[in-house]
């Protein structure tokens, strides 16, 4: 596929154990990690998809300015984030796998019209739902 | 020490320095407490456990919890419970009164006065218009679809009315504001 949604970020509030949680709690790999100055371009990817990328990016200088960097970082730290979602083919199994590797769950999985979701959070505070289609939909 | 240990260290007990504390990581803990509340709306909901989930004083949780959201925590439980009753009265067949016991209130009067002050229907209504509307949403995941209709609690909603008499409701956690 040549055209569609490549990249998109969330805003993090310390590069380091973002990159800690995605990848060594959530399994997902590091696609990019560049710096320049104290400017860090990190994105990550979920390994079975390859051709979208998430980003981990802290506000601050050179794009923000001091008080738009902490307007920001207060946003996700009271989880005024939009929500977020990660699609797995079982849910209450990834919940027991990610629960016991100290991810911080905010919702136990509840099944819904057949799907069954589970809720859980990121060190910094953004809100990701985890999400297992019904039988027979994508 | 990384960024976030320093960010979140606890500040020395002297209530001088409470300005001084790191604004995003006082509210990281104060959005643990929310989460507390979203996941067990049915539950009493104290100041003092509250406070405890975000390590702070019960004073000062109130006062920051009202900053950070918005709306005192007492009043973001009301709207948890009301927003989980509307789901069980679309989703299920359960009585009323179980929903009502359910959802955490310990008198039917109390819950129905106050779905109906805060949603503008009866729980009975509600079951009938909330089903009605339920064929226009089913593209919306249904976990976001359930916040997003959480009622606007704005106002403040007395559990329990002047003269009511016949209520005897615990609150189940005290409104500081």
């Amino acid at each position: 596929m040549n055209q569609g949604i490549n990249v998109a970020g969330v805003y993090v509030d310390d590069q380091d154990e973002a990159l800690a949680f995605y990848v060594d709690k959530l399994g997902f790999r590091v696609h990019t990690d560049v710096r320049n100055g104290s400017y860090r371009w990190l994105t990550v990817q979920h390994p079975d998809q390859p051709s979208f990328q998430l980003g981990l990016f802290t506000p601050g200088p050179p794009v923000h300015d001091d008080a738009t960097a902490q307007t920001l970082r207060a946003m996700v730290a009271k989880g005024a984030m939009p929500p977020l979602v990660l699609s797995v083919s079982d849910c209450r199994a990834s919940y027991a796998r990610l629960k016991a590797g100290g991810v911080e769950f905010i919702q136990e999985p509840i099944e819904r019209y057949g799907s069954i979701d589970a809720g859980f959070r990121d060190p910094a505070g953004n809100g990701w739902k985890m999400i297992q289609a019904p039988h027979g939909t994508t | 020490m990384s960024a976030r240990e320093s960010r979140n260290a606890q500040p020395p007990a002297s209530p001088t320095t409470s300005d001084a504390w790191p604004e995003p990581a006082l509210l990281r803990r104060l959005l643990r407490a929310k989460d507390r509340i979203d996941a067990a709306s049915h539950e009493a909901w104290p100041v003092k456990r509250l406070a405890a989930v975000s390590g702070v004083s019960d004073a000062h949780f109130a006062r920051s919890f009202k900053r950070a959201f918005g709306i005192p925590p007492h009043r973001y439980l009301l709207t948890r419970r009301i927003e989980q009753a509307t789901a069980l009265l679309r989703d299920t067949d359960l009585a009323i009164t179980d929903i009502a016991f359910a959802t955490g209130w310990e008198s039917l009067g109390t819950f129905g006065r106050i779905f109906r002050d805060v949603t503008g229907r009866s729980p009975g209504a509600m079951r009938v218009d909330a089903r009605a509307a339920m064929h226009r949403l089913d593209r919306v995941p249904a976990c976001v679809l359930k916040a997003a209709q959480r009622p606007d609690l704005t106002c403040a909603v007395l559990e329990k009315r002047r003269g009511g008499g016949a209520d005897t409701v615990e609150p189940s956690i005290t409104e500081a504001s």
